[in-house]
């Protein structure tokens, strides 16, 4: 069965399995300005919710079905409807912006390119929710997008669509874009809450919710990027166009980020609920000549999949039902060359040092992980030590104060579940059976001076 | 404030930072009423007076947390509380590039570490050390979000894709020579000092810097190509920075092999006791 034939047949080419509307005109020359994004229907969305009353939008947006694409898939509209309206307190509306979960690269890419279709939902989202100051919290790490984001926003301001009276709808906008400072805590919404408001970015007890009490301890939503940024969409060309994509409980969509081992890392924007298999098949599959060994469904904060589950639809349902997250959409591949244990090792490492240290089983039960694994990736650990790692992750999952703890041991948990026998490898052999320098993305180049693919990886 | 007060304890507590010079305090002042009115709460501000701070001295020294306490109202205690939970804020006199390998997993194994070791080695410094003259610091980084360019190294915080140890030899020789150097995917690369102003929310005022290297970056766009119906390049795009050794030819697959993952049985990689893997940890926490 070659995937030529494979694609004829089923009548499934990339033409019919994905659906680029965010990344539509990526392409496009100066696709991230104003008259690009014009060019494109852009703030077509707009007009049509400051038509809406704010309920109706809201209602509106609920009822298209989108869901978070953050990670924890809660539906948009929901988290507007929560907003409690009349209380006389000021609304905020706080993007979250800082793409941090090792894998995920799909909001940084999407403001790149086209940084107004967040803009023209940010001015939706707030008609609806009521507010008049929205914030972008864009991690600091990517200077090439916060120039965009300067941009675009002056271009905003500029055309009327921020401001005093939007549209001549009567809605005032004020929008600030601002940079954090390097810390993946930041990513989880109250401590991003709290970085935003200049302390150290550690995750609030809830209750209560944001909804109730966030930024400056008034209502305040907190949305994805990409979240916001398929709003426009949505309002454009219909709800009902939104619903025909994906599945009932997953409709519309969103964008798949392929990397690692495969021959076509990229961009994928599809409709929820495709396979990693379609997209290996259309975009020419793992590295010639290597096999698919493990795989994240979206970012290493979620269980990790194996070649056994190639066919399981990509959505919230699919992925949970199969024992992961659909998360951010971060399928990271890697084949037969790679570690596991090496791998777990690393992403343990990058929890031990994102750690906010504010609870204690995160704070200590990362660190304990990272002294367990590193001895064990050294061929120094002990078969007691495997269990050992489960039973340290099992006292941070569920135990932590924010969700980084229950993603510091999915790896372990999964890692142990499905590859426990490469960790007795290292502990009977002694030390590591593979070669990092085989993995490389210049490793089968054989134009590639060896010596320097090999240089000092075991140090 | 000398470095000697520093180094040597005498159970003593520090003196106060010495304030900046007026004509730069005036200055500072100025910008810092400029970030204060963007934010409902001035607290708010706190982050991006540090980039600022940073981007005066390079560091957030001791008379910058000083300023922004000053600024805010807030103790210097507060200030440093907040100055060293992030990692972006350096907390002693560091290079002009900020050079940062990612060896988070994806990009470790695809060769970020390779490239971390062989810049450690060139360089001849650790992780978070400046080469002498001042010009570059060497760091390894976390996921920067571009696993689809993997391996990343970023300077200044600007996007160096699809690295391999030569090409980013290469660029810390262009970057301590003082060549221009242009990312694959940002503006040309300018001074830490001068980044962390525009991190602090005062845009790149340079001719050209948004719009430089123009729109999405290849691997952004490979979905949308399938989408149309484009043929994809079967192989990957290397960084097409000017000047380095081309590392990574196209790769031209015989028909023997295949392309796809799932019918092309594959051994196991072997067990090669010439190279045991070992963990690269480097953190000096």
């Amino acid at each position: 069965m070659t995937l030529a034939a494979e694609i004829d047949h089923n009548g499934t080419s990339p033409e019919k399995l994905l659906a680029p509307v965010l990344s539509a005109f990526w392409d496009q020359p100066d696709s991230w300005t104003l008259d690009t994004y014009r060019r494109h229907e852009g703030y077509e969305g707009l007009r049509k919710a400051l038509a809406m009353a704010p309920d109706d939008l809201i209602a509106y947006v609920k009822d298209s079905g989108l869901r978070g694409r953050g990670g924890a898939g809660f539906p948009t509209g929901m988290k507007w409807q929560f907003i409690p309206q009349g209380d006389g307190k000021p609304h905020y509306l706080v993007v979250n912006a800082d793409e941090s979960e090792p894998g995920t690269c799909k909001d940084i890419p999407l403001l790149f390119a086209n940084p107004h279709s967040l803009i023209e939902g940010i001015v939706i989202a707030c008609y609806a929710i009521r507010s008049s100051h929205a914030f972008i919290y864009l991690r600091g790490e990517v200077v090439p997008v916060l120039r965009r984001l300067h941009e675009a926003v002056r271009e905003a301001y500029e055309a009327g669509y921020l401001g005093t009276n939007i549209l001549g709808s009567g809605l005032d906008l004020e929008l600030t874009v601002h940079a954090g400072a390097g810390a993946y805590i930041c990513g989880e919404e109250t401590a991003l809450l709290d970085s935003l408001e200049g302390r150290r970015g550690q995750p609030r007890l809830r209750p209560p919710f944001p909804a109730v009490a966030g930024l400056y301890a008034c209502p305040t939503v907190v949305n994805n990027v990409e979240s916001i940024a398929s709003v426009p969409a949505i309002l454009n060309k219909g709800k009902d166009w939104f619903k025909s994509m994906g599945s009932e409980k997953s409709p519309g969509f969103t964008l798949y980020s392929l990397s690692g081992h495969v021959t076509s890392p990229g961009q994928y924007e599809a409709p929820l609920g495709i396979t990693l298999r379609q997209l290996l098949d259309m975009s020419g599959g793992i590295r010639a000549g290597h096999r698919l060994k493990f795989w994240t469904p979206g970012g290493s904060s979620t269980p990790m999949f194996t070649e056994e589950h190639l066919d399981v639809p990509l959505d919230y349902e699919g992925v949970g039902a199969a024992g992961s997250m659909l998360g951010t959409k971060a399928l990271q591949c890697f084949d037969e060359t790679t570690c596991v244990v090496r791998a777990v090792t690393r992403w343990t490492e990058f929890y031990a040092h994102e750690s906010c240290g504010k609870c204690t089983p995160c704070r200590e039960g990362t660190y304990w992980l990272v002294q367990l694994l590193r001895d064990i990736e050294a061929g120094q650990g002990e078969m007691a030590d495997l269990d050992k790692l489960n039973d340290i992750a099992d006292n941070i999952n569920g135990k932590s104060f924010c969700a980084l703890g229950d993603g510091a041991a999915s790896p372990i948990f999964s890692s142990l579940k499905y590859f426990r026998e490469e960790y007795e490898q290292h502990i009977t052999g002694k030390g590591c059976p593979f070669d990092p320098a085989r993995s490389t993305a210049w490793a089968d180049d054989k134009n590639t001076d060896g010596k320097n693919a090999h240089r000092g990886v075991n140090a | 404030m000398t470095t000697s007060r520093q180094d040597v304890s005498l159970g003593m507590p520090q003196l106060p930072a010495t304030p900046y010079p007026a004509e730069v305090r005036a200055r500072l002042d100025a910008d810092a009423k400029e970030v204060l009115a963007r934010y409902p709460g001035s607290r708010s501000a706190l982050l991006p007076l540090l980039h600022l701070v940073q981007s005066e001295e390079g560091y957030v020294s001791r008379t910058g947390m000083a300023f922004c306490a000053e600024t805010l109202d807030l103790t210097t205690a507060e200030v440093t509380a907040v100055a060293t939970f992030y990692s972006m804020y350096r907390r002693r006199p560091s290079g002009d590039y900020q050079v940062g390998v990612c060896t988070n997993t994806l990009c470790a194994v695809m060769g970020g570490d390779a490239i971390f070791d062989t810049l450690k080695e060139h360089l001849g410094v650790g992780n978070n050390e400046t080469t002498e003259d001042g010009k570059v610091t060497l760091e390894h980084i976390e996921c920067n979000a571009a696993c689809d360019f993997a391996p990343v190294v970023m300077v200044n915080w600007e996007f160096f894709d699809n690295q391999t140890p030569q090409s980013a030899t290469q660029l810390v020789d262009d970057l301590i020579a003082g060549r221009t150097v242009e990312p694959t995917r940002g503006a040309p690369i300018c001074s830490y000092k001068e980044t962390a102003r525009i991190l602090a929310g005062f845009p790149d005022e340079r001719p050209g810097a948004v719009e430089a290297t123009g729109g999405a970056g290849p691997a952004s766009l490979v979905g949308l190509k399938l989408a149309k119906g484009e043929a994809l390049p079967q192989a990957r795009v290397v960084s097409p920075r000017d000047g380095q050794p081309k590392s990574a030819q196209p790769h031209d697959p015989s028909p023997s092999e295949h392309l796809s993952s799932h019918d092309a049985p594959q051994q196991t990689s072997a067990s090669d006791p010439e190279h045991p893997a070992g963990p690269a940890a480097e953190e000096g926490e």
